[in-house]
């Protein structure tokens, strides 16, 4: 057997609902908690694990079978693994990919990530879209149950957390790496000899959306997390990006007065925990969904345009509108699936921002254009 | 946008009969559209001439032609009807080309008539080689190197060019039709040939070949404001070079990064957009080379397609609803999903399971036939299998195949474990060729020892799907090594349950029967549990019914408290067993539906109505066997089991159903298995005092030469338990019998072989009744137009019958209503009869729904098979109003449909073995008329003036005298070859004669090429495909000149030639036929 029989079924997984799932390691040994979510992108689980937005978090891929086309540099959204836990159906024992550089398996292990297959990840994803994200506690040892009841207690909340802090980069940084051309043919459609200096957030930032903003023709300095008004302007910015990353943004008080004061000061665009910072610097309330969205599908209507895009998106909290209007901002992006508020604008202070991923990485391109919105909104700053 | 609101009343085309390429997924889409369109208030009319679909039930839509799908007869029904718009993308290639033809001659503009979903211009962009290459390059977007050719000349040229091997497409032509691979320059010359002559433009496309490449398609989907979303993706297991619809398919997308995928997204979005698909749903196929990142476009359809009807199946997600509802004018995000009811349609479904589609063939219907698979589909239907592993959804798609496969391996079937392992070298051959059986020389390559990487190399299946094949056989090896079940521990049995094997293969493997491995496996708790299909992967809370089994932990199907009643489908299409059983099913569940029962569907077709979410109350998409059908039933303890309505398939489950004490409703299994017995049927039939052509039983070769020697020749022999008259004969002599019986024996070893006096020259009828407890009233009456001995299903029928006297058909009937009451029918049953010198013999009785009950439902305009279910499930036919028999006053006629210009080299002569796969319908008040109109629904010309080809056998030659002076009159001229001249020359008959193919040149196939000859009357007097009168017949099909081999089909196309040349096309709407049957109403008739 390709599959260890000394691993079979000895895993476990439990929900805070007390129910215990059965399951076979097959990427490191040992235990992990943290917040279960379901993902349902039926491709790329490269991009999910190493997305940093997921730290904290144990996640459960509805698509069952995963790790079929292996793992390979090119598709890596950070240098290593974020997840707290990974969950799936079955496991592919093989990567058959002409780009695959080493399988799942091993490279799971290498880094440390507890990852169980056979599990019933439909149950699993019906419990938390029902119940809640919940905590939930993996071990690759058939612990009894009152134990495992015993471990889940020590895992902590994710809400009230700052996950930002260890994530981020510690120094500044010039990114230089565009997004390859193979994969994008069209990005970005109009392109401009003015050269743009972006200084980017980093709470946790995808390597994709620094590409794709390098590729816009931007010289793009990567700041950390705790990086003052006085450092970001003393790039002399044409924008400033704020970037994804995960856990819950109301603890993270440093960086929303940071954006409160860049805020007006120079053109700004926010992606996921970004956008959720630049709201909560303009007074906006943030709430903690019941399930989040953690996929490739989620529709969004531009009510500009009246189109809708299919997008990627990531978040377990969100911007209320209510509150949005009352601080006089203009909702810009609606989820189709529950109404939530998806995107928003200060037309005032030359920002705007959006709770999915336009990088996409994993998922639809159709959101792409928002960089190059991004770009006018600089080039049109720099002319007046 | 809402919908529109300029334009009121629809056309909508649908696909004719069932052939090869276009199967009943276009009765699922039509039903779907007229739904939707009639939901919105549009006015509908449907023109299809296929009467076994669910589209053309009259409740369907307001005005329903069952009119042949040609220019001439669809500008009638736009001359009478007026329509504002005509829906084009929802019948298939016949739809579209259809619609392509009539925007083309002008009618559409002189009636104005808009074309909505795709125009003229986008299907000329989308279907033509040429335009669509430039609009794809000019998009950026490769396409494989290629060249458009109007002759072979040119074609040569370009191939000297791409070099060989390449592909060769022609244009126009449905499921690849005439295209192929040419290896070698002979190959090339012939590929050639035939796809210039079969494409509508005479335009072929030679192409690179990227034979060996991955293939993959994408389900797209656009509406007014330039939504568009993917709705499904789709990887072929079989790589480039087998049609996709041969192919094993598998969905969602398994090898591809997301990376590639999103590049291949965004290609379908602006091919989309580029093409000009405006609304609706395409089918875009694109190929990737495994070892780099080149990606080439092969193909769009630019409307909904068989894989559009997977998709559909396959995700939840009703593509053929949604494009209606946006050709109308609505938008994606105003379209509610009806799975979630609070997300909208405008989203990417996403799939928790795995979807393995696997085609089913019918190439031992055709011996003569090339059975390699290539470009040019050959398949007749396909199933679909959902599993949470590719593992376990594969199993499960080969044990829904029914053929003799319990999963991968572990069977009958088996030749590893058997004396006939195959060697090595006859592995590899079997590998390198794409084929049926590939699938089992995999195996046998795995398990002698060969890697996966040396099969990848030979076949190049993607090495993902080979792995999972490999880790298969690996639990296979786990099992082997255990004694027996006993000592096999439960997870090792939940393993192999979730690997997808089965029990009858555990059964096999341990030499125990199966419900004794049910029985404990049971008792260990390895029981499946079902999960649902609700297109988010558990996101949203979903409302839709639709289930598979698995073994996990959570099982989501919960049983009602409501009396239910389970009707069993009846599988994968296949010659014989087609979309009239699933007609059947479908009208069940209505007419239960009705009665006040709950429905429960299980089925595992994916191309048909039954399985559509919306048909049932609850469908179940599993495998037919007895296995899967007992575990649904522990769930939901139906109150009752119909297995009649779906052909032999539910009918084979019937005794191991009753005896696990599952409720059989309708007549018992024991009245069905007292027809099929010989000797117990007998003594029913002495009873009632009917004859029957002297008939015996033989076990062995010695017994069956001696039968027939008793019998006389000739006699017809057959296996017993057929379908569709599989393997057959008619048998003249004692050295054909002797042929016969080894490959007799071979088909089915179990049963004895049935040798029955075969009546010459006798008139076949065929009734189909309905019968409660205490009544039986005719449902139909059909006379088959050919003899005795011809497959009923491979004959045009009759409705009422033409030639029979009035006292032949009443006793007919008596004699039927005789047999319900002795065989105690409860529901649809069918009787055959041969007639000979005003004698009545039975022939045989089928106490359940046959292949016609949806051909006399709508030739009487009563739904029988809803009926039929109703009394099953205990009503009366007092109680429905349907008391007495219902003659129609106009004429009626079912005309067989056959794939024989997919297989070059099959004879075309007609026998008792079933070829055909589908049927056309032809109505009229006048006989003539209403065979004009069936012959040209087959999608067969039917020439008015011209040659005539005229050449029968000896038996023949009195009886063609008046045909022939027939078609003189009508102003055809006749050529003959020297028989057949001689006896015109005799009779006064103007003719030419020509020579035979072995008299020299030019001869009769020169005439036949050079379209100097437009009708070919032929009856054989011998067989074989080797013969000079099947090598014309050959050349015929492939031509696309009309061919009848039989005097009676001479004598019908003769006088339909005559009354299309009096009346034209003629048309009247099925509702303008019949008065709309009340069931409440007291009587009928």
């Amino acid at each position: 057997m390709r599959r260890d029989p000394s691993r079979l079924w000895r895993a476990r997984l439990i929900l805070e609902d007390g129910s215990v799932f059965r399951g076979t390691s097959f990427g490191a040994e040992g235990e992990s908690g943290g917040e279960v979510v379901f993902n349902t992108a039926m491709s790329g689980y490269q991009e999910v694990l190493t997305d940093p937005s997921y730290t904290g978090q144990i996640v459960c891929m509805t698509a069952p079978l995963v790790g079929n086309y292996g793992v390979t540099g090119e598709d890596m959204e950070r240098d290593r693994p974020s997840v707290a836990g990974f969950l799936v159906r079955e496991a592919s024992t093989m990567a058959s990919n002409y780009r695959a550089r080493e399988d799942l398996r091993g490279w799971l292990s290498r880094f440390g990530v507890i990852a169980l297959e056979g599990m019933d990840t439909r149950a699993i994803t019906r419990r938390v879209r029902d119940k809640g994200a919940m905590r939930g506690f993996v071990t690759t040892e058939p612990l009894e149950d009152d134990v495992l009841q015993r471990r889940l207690r020590d895992v902590e909340e994710l809400v009230g957390r700052d996950l930002v802090s260890p994530v981020s980069r510690t120094s500044e940084e010039e990114w230089t790496e565009p997004v390859a051309s193979t994969w994008l043919p069209d990005y970005p459609k109009k392109t401009t000899d003015a050269r743009m200096r972006v200084v980017a957030f980093d709470f946790g930032a995808k390597d994709s959306i620094l590409r794709c903003l390098r590729s816009l023709g931007c010289d793009v300095i990567v700041v950390p997390s705790g990086a003052t008004a006085e450092e970001v302007l003393a790039h002399a910015p044409d924008g400033v990006f704020l970037s994804n990353g995960p856990g819950d943004p109301r603890p993270l008080e440093g960086p929303t007065a940071v954006v409160r004061e860049l805020l007006g000061c120079v053109p700004m665009f926010g992606i996921c925990l970004g956008h959720q910072i630049m709201a909560q610097a303009v007074g906006a309330e943030i709430v903690k969904l019941k399930f989040g969205h953690h996929g490739s599908n989620h529709p969004v209507k531009d009510l500009t345009t009246g189109k809708v895009e299919i997008t990627a998106q990531n978040h377990g909290f969100a911007v209320t509108r209510e509150s949005l209007e009352e601080c006089s901002v203009r909702v810009t992006h609606l989820n189709l699936n529950d109404g939530t508020v998806e995107g928003m604008e200060l037309p005032d202070r030359q920002a705007f921002s959006v709770q999915y991923h336009p990088e996409a990485s994993p998922g639809p391109h159709d959101a792409l254009y928002l960089f190059e919105r991004f770009r006018d909104l600089m080039v049109e700053a720099r002319a007046s | 946008m809402p919908k529109r609101s300029d334009i009121s009343s629809i056309l909508v085309i649908g696909s004719g009969p069932i052939i090869i390429g276009q199967a009943c997924e276009f009765d699922y889409s039509g039903t779907q559209a007229l739904k939707a369109l009639r939901e919105e208030g549009y006015r509908t009319i449907l023109v299809n001439s296929n009467p076994a679909t669910i589209m053309t039930d009259p409740e369907l839509a307001d005005r329903t032609y069952l009119e042949p799908l040609t220019p001439d007869y669809v500008a009638r029904i736009i001359e009478r009807e007026r329509p504002d718009a005509i829906l084009p993308t929802l019948g298939g290639q016949t739809g579209l080309n259809l619609a392509f033809e009539l925007a083309r001659e002008g009618i559409l503009d002189k009636f104005g008539v808009e074309m909505i979903g795709a125009t003229r211009e986008v299907i000329q962009r989308a279907e033509d080689r040429e335009e669509f290459k430039q609009c794809i390059r000019s998009i950026g977007l490769e396409v494989p190197r290629s060249g458009v050719a109007h002759d072979l000349e040119h074609a040569r040229a370009i191939r000297d060019e791409l070099g060989l091997p390449c592909v060769i497409r022609p244009a126009f032509t449905l499921g690849g039709s005439g295209g192929g691979i040419a290896y070698n320059n002979e190959e090339f010359d012939a590929i050639v040939r035939r796809g210039l002559e079969l494409s509508m433009v005479q335009e072929v496309l030679v192409e690179e070949s990227v034979i060996g490449w991955k293939e993959f398609e994408l389900e797209v989907m656009r509406d007014r404001k330039d939504n568009v979303v993917i709705i499904c993706s789709i990887e072929n297991f079989d790589p480039m070079g087998v049609h996709t619809g041969d192919s094993i398919t598998v969905a969602p997308a398994m090898t591809l990064t997301d990376k590639e995928y999103q590049r291949m997204r965004d290609a379908a979005l602006k091919i989309i957009r580029a093409i000009g698909v405006e609304t609706g749903g395409s089918n875009i196929q694109f190929a990737t080379d495994p070892l780099s990142d080149r990606m080439v476009v092969i193909e769009m359809n630019p409307r909904v397609s068989r894989s559009s009807a997977l998709a559909s199946k396959a995700t939840g997600f009703p593509i053929a609803k949604i494009a209606a509802k946006l050709a109308v004018g609505y938008t994606l995000d105003e379209i509610e999903n009806d799975i979630t009811r609070e997300t909208p349609a405008c989203f990417e479904p996403t799939i928790d399971y795995c979807i393995v589609k696997i085609p089913q063939f019918a190439f031992e219907k055709f011996p003569e036939a090339d059975d390699t698979l290539t470009t040019q589909m050959k398949s007749v239907g396909e199933v679909m299998a959902m599993g949470r592993t590719f593992k376990e959804a594969f199993q499960k798609a080969l044990r829904s195949l029914e053929r003799g496969m319990d999963g991968f391996g572990i069977g009958r079937s088996d030749l590893w474990f058997s004396d006939q392992r195959p060697a090595r070298e006859q592995i590899v051959a079997k590998l390198v060729t794409p084929h049926r059986d590939r699938i089992d020389y995999i195996r046998y390559a795995m398990l002698d020892g060969m890697s996966e990487a040396e099969i990848h190399e030979l076949t190049g299946i993607d090495p993902w799907f080979l792995r999972n094949l490999s880790e298969i056989l690996e639990l296979e090896s786990l099992l082997r090594d255990h004694e027996g079940l006993s000592t096999v521990d439960d997870d090792l049995l939940r393993e192999a349950k979730r690997y997808g094997y089965s029990d009858r293969q555990l059964a096999f493997l341990w030499d125990m029967d199966e419900m004794e491995v049910r029985e404990k496996r049971l008792a260990r708790g390895v029981r499946p549990v079902f999960k649902l299909v609700d297109t988010c992967g558990g996101e949203f809370e979903s409302y839709t019914p639709y289930f598979y089994s698995t073994y996990e932990e959570e099982n989501e199907a919960e049983r009602t408290d409501r009396p239910k009643i389970m009707i069993l489908g009846s599988g994968p299409n296949r010659i014989g067993q087609g979309v009239e059983f699933d007609c059947c099913c479908v009208h069940a569940t209505y007419g239960l539906r009705e009665a006040g029962f709950e429905t429960i569907m299980v089925n595992s077709n994916p191309e048909t109505v039954s399985t559509d979410y919306d048909t049932a109350d609850k469908l179940y998409f599993e495998p037919l066997t007895l296995e899967d059908v007992l575990n649904i039933c522990d769930l939901e303890r139906p109150d009752g089991v119909i297995v009649q309505l779906g052909g032999q398939t539910p009918l084979r489950l019937a005794k191991g159903l009753e005896a696990a004490g599952v409720k059989i409703i309708g007549t018992s299994p024991e009245s069905i298995d007292i027809a099929e017995d010989r000797d117990r049927f007998k003594k029913i039939i002495d009873r009632i005092g009917i004859r029957q052509p002297p008939n015996e039983v033989a076990r062995t070769e010695e017994e069956a030469f001696a039968a027939a020697r008793r019998i006389g020749f000739p006699v017809l022999v057959r296996p017993s338990y057929v379908l569709g008259g599989r393997a057959m004969r008619i048998v003249y002599q004692e050295e054909d019998l002797a042929r016969y019986m080894g490959e007799a024996v071979d088909v089915s070893p179990e049963h004895p072989v049935l040798i029955d006096k075969f009546l010459e020259h006798a008139i076949e009828v065929d009734i189909d009744a309905i019968a409660d407890s205490h009544r039986c009233v005719i449902g139909g009456v059909m006379e088959q137009l050919e003899e005795a001995g011809i497959h009923s299903g491979d004959s045009s029928s009759v409705i009422p019958p033409h030639s029979l006297s009035d006292k032949i058909v009443s006793d007919l009937g008596e004699l039927t209503r005789r047999l319900a009451k002795e065989l105690d029918v409860r529901g649809l049953m069918n009787v055959q009869f041969a007639v000979k010198d005003a004698e009545i013999y039975i022939i045989e009785v089928n106490p359940r729904a046959s292949r016609t009950v949806p051909f006399v439902s709508k030739a009487i305009g009563v739904p029988l098979a809803k009926l039929g279910a109703q009394v099953m499930a205990g009503r009366s036919l007092d109680e429905l109003g349907f008391t007495r028999e219902i003659v129609p006053e106009h004429m009626a006629v079912k005309a067989p449909v056959f794939p024989f210009s997919k297989f070059p080299g099959s004879d075309i002569i007609l026998g008792p073995e079933m070829r055909s796969t589908g049927e056309a319908f032809g109505i009229d008040d006048d006989l003539g008329v209403a065979f004009a109109k069936s012959y040209e629904a087959t999608g067969n010309r039917l020439p008015l003036e011209g040659t005539v080809f005229v050449s029968v056998k000896d038996a023949d030659k009195r009886e063609i005298i008046p045909v022939a002076r027939e078609l003189v009159a009508l102003g055809f001229e006749l050529v003959a070859t020297g028989g057949t001249s001689k006896v015109l020359n005799r009779n006064g008959i103007a003719n030419r004669r020509i020579k035979k193919i072995v008299e020299g040149r030019p001869n009769v196939a020169d005439h036949l090429k050079n379209g100097e000859i437009v009708l070919v009357i032929n009856t054989p007097s011998g067989v074989g495909p080797r013969t000079d009168e099947a090598k014309i017949r050959g050349v015929a099909v492939q031509q696309g000149i009309t061919c009848v081999t039989t005097l009676a089909a001479a004598q019908a196309i003769v006088a339909g030639i005559g009354s299309k040349k009096r009346v034209g096309a003629r048309v009247k709407s099925i509702q303008e036929y019949t008065i709309k049957f009340s069931g409440e109403s007291t009587t009928v008739g």
